[in-house]
């Protein structure tokens, strides 16, 4: 109460609430105040001024929005000028100057049947790692939260190594794991019983040349990485649930399954919606691993739409328009995704 | 484990036909089967890694041996030799980390510090554009860093920061600002301004206000953002090859491991040595703060 009141005369900004600079000191050093007053530094001057415009969220935002102006966000209009330009080697060189081309360079990319094929490539590895990280994840969530505390953290500590292994060391071991010669993986399948799908065929084969193994070594690789941060947020969210509800689905009669759809599911879905998005951007747009495991951009019909962007631009000879521009549309697609997802997540109320 | 086995066994004998048994006996090998299922899922998860550390320690002959084993047989630091002598690029690792640290270092400091008085700015003071910055973060944070690295490619060529770490400084520190502010709002916002105002009665000054007050209670979120700028910039890949391409003096630790790993593709031993050597120390620093890692992290998600 005492409080309120006390801070109720205040304008809604602390820095009109504060008192005038001049009070702190308190009736007490009047004098020392006076005398202070005549000689008041150009630093207290400044001090006295910034409080009395409000302009101290002002320049306390300054730094951090010109450095996110200058290395995000203009880099971001730039991308959509040079989608625009025909800026290639001889521009970046200042032997010739960029000249403004249209949507030339966007059609160029959508005649490209490179570009259709990396797309469906980015398209049907997001469709297929997403809901597999999801359900795997979530499976792991639900399965943590039954465990005992202890078994708890070593089973979470151990899948969180996972998420924090680095990209390119996981690119590499994963390579390694797969390998023809000495990879235990081949090794494995060849022992595997031939009912379970192994056999001798499986002894020397190459996961990394063709796009469909690739891309598999991709969805195992992305799925290890991608469930732990699921099923810790799961966790924290079931952990949120009130005890009573899941208590009187299980009285009602309610299995496991019905439980988890018709009390868990409705409950957390605004988790699994940014999950699921969070998955998308990520596996939608992954390049390191890609980049990695099939082999440095040099296979060409390997490319998901991240290297198809990133090839435009740094393989010889380059074309920056042309990246810019595929880089705009690959942008335009999450942009629509996350729409997608805010829409979806504003028509549950979840927003709210 | 084994405890909980037994005691279900015992469990079993005893009661032969009784009801209240079975059901115990019932609980006990759920139990079982979830712990079972646990330890099945950190096998997964900690497989890769222990494999990649395994394979280190082996001699070559075990390596490409017809029959893996799981535990080097005749465990040698060769492979890790190799990595130190500098034999493929004619550099050392410890230049490579020295590179790693120097930059993570910087960049986490700076940002940390641009990013608090921006989160003090958003989450303490109320001013005119303070949501339409808060929606901007958001969208900031959407764009995708390889449709980036095209236009920042250009302009750092223009202003000759392609192959110096500075560069790749600047990039780390805005990339990581916008979470850094996001997740430091939250915090700097649940300080109580009852607090601050009896220690402006009390005489204190704006810096010791800051230093006592503001600090203390946003150094848990402070603590979260840092590790996250660490890992960061300390595992980031695009940006470093493209700005840092051919200067291999200047490479970060994954530009290093991934430039070994392309150039001695079946000196696996080496390769998982290097990779070992890039991937333990993350792992060890997210052990060590993990528990505040998710603190921090909580907090900061649930007061939003």
């Amino acid at each position: 109460m005492v409080t309120s009141s006390h801070s109720r005369p205040g304008t809604p900004s602390p820095a009109g609430s504060t008192p005038p600079p001049s009070e702190p000191d308190g009736p007490r050093n009047t004098t020392k105040r006076s005398a202070a007053a005549a000689h008041w530094s150009i630093q207290q001057r400044t001090a006295i001024w910034i409080r009395k415009h409000g302009v101290a969220p002002y320049l306390l935002l300054l730094p951090a929005t010109a450095i996110i102006g200058a290395l995000i966000v203009w880099p971001a209009v730039q991308v959509g000028l040079f989608s625009f330009q025909n800026y290639g080697l001889m521009q970046i060189s200042g032997v010739l100057p960029a000249q403004w081309v249209g949507f030339a360079n966007y059609s160029q990319i959508l005649h490209d049947p490179e570009f259709w094929q990396s797309l469906k490539t980015s398209v049907y590895f997001a469709l297929v790692v997403v809901p597999l990280t999801m359900i795997i994840g979530t499976l792991v969530g639900l399965l943590l939260v039954r465990l005992g505390s202890k078994m708890r953290t070593f089973v979470s500590v151990s899948a969180l190594l996972a998420w924090a292994t680095p990209a390119v060391s996981a690119s590499v071991i994963f390579v390694w794991l797969v390998d023809p010669d000495g990879g235990v993986v081949d090794w494995a399948l060849a022992k595997l019983p031939s009912w379970l799908g192994g056999g001798a065929q499986w002894a020397g084969f190459s996961w990394t040349n063709a796009t469909l193994p690739a891309y598999t070594v991709l969805t195992v690789m992305l799925v290890w990485t991608g469930f732990p941060f699921i099923a810790v947020t799961v966790l924290a969210a079931l952990r949120t649930l009130p005890s009573e509800l899941l208590e009187a689905a299980r009285v009602d009669g309610a299995g496991p399954w019905r439980t988890f759809w018709k009390v868990t599911f409705p409950i957390l879905r605004p988790v699994f919606l940014v999950l699921a998005l969070l998955s998308t951007i990520w596996d939608f747009g992954m390049f390191t691993q890609a980049y990695i495991v099939t082999g440095d951009l040099g296979n060409r019909d390997e490319y998901n739409l991240g290297l198809y962007e990133y090839s435009q631009a740094f393989t010889q000879p380059p074309h920056y328009g042309l990246a810019s521009a595929a880089a705009f549309v690959l942008t335009i697609i999450l942009l629509i995704v996350t729409v997608g997802y805010v829409r979806a997540a504003i028509k549950q109320g979840s927003l709210a | 484990m084994t405890s909980v086995r037994v005691s279900g066994r015992a469990v079993a004998n005893r009661a032969g036909s009784g009801r209240g048994g079975r059901r115990l006996f019932a609980r006990a090998s759920r139990k079982a089967a979830l712990n079972l299922a646990g330890v099945l899922v950190a096998l997964f998860a900690l497989f890769p890694v222990l494999w990649m550390i395994s394979t280190a320690f082996k001699p070559a002959n075990e390596i490409y041996s017809l029959t893996p084993q799981p535990i080097p047989l005749h465990p040698t630091l060769a492979n890790f030799r190799s990595v130190f002598s500098g034999s493929v690029i004619g550099m050392s690792y410890w230049n490579f980390l020295k590179n790693s640290l120097f930059i993570t270092v910087v960049s986490v400091a700076v940002s940390s510090l641009v990013g608090l008085l921006a989160a003090i700015a958003l989450g303490r003071f109320k001013f005119r554009f303070r949501t339409t910055y808060l929606i901007m973060l958001l969208i900031v944070q959407l764009l995708p860093q390889q449709a980036l690295v095209v236009s920042l490619f250009i302009d750092f060529r223009k202003v000759n920061l392609l192959d110096t770490l500075v560069g790749l400084i600047a990039v780390y520190i805005a990339f990581a600002l916008p979470v850094t502010i996001w997740m430091l709002r939250n915090f700097a916002a649940t300080v109580p301004k009852e607090l601050e105002e009896a220690a402006a009665i009390d005489g204190a000054g704006a810096w010791t206000r800051f230093w006592h007050i503001l600090l203390p209670m946003v150094s848990p979120g402070l603590v979260a953002t840092s590790v996250f700028a660490f890992i960061f910039a300390y595992n980031e890949f695009v940006f470093a090859l493209t700005f840092l391409g051919t200067d291999t003096a200047k490479f970060t630790l994954p530009l290093y491991v991934q430039y070994f790993y392309g150039q001695n593709s079946t000196d696996w031993g080496a390769i998982m040595a290097s990779s070992t050597l890039f991937t333990i120390p993350v792992l060890v620093f997210f052990l060590i703060t993990q528990r505040r890692l998710a603190s921090g992290l909580v907090a900061g998600a649930v007061k939003g």
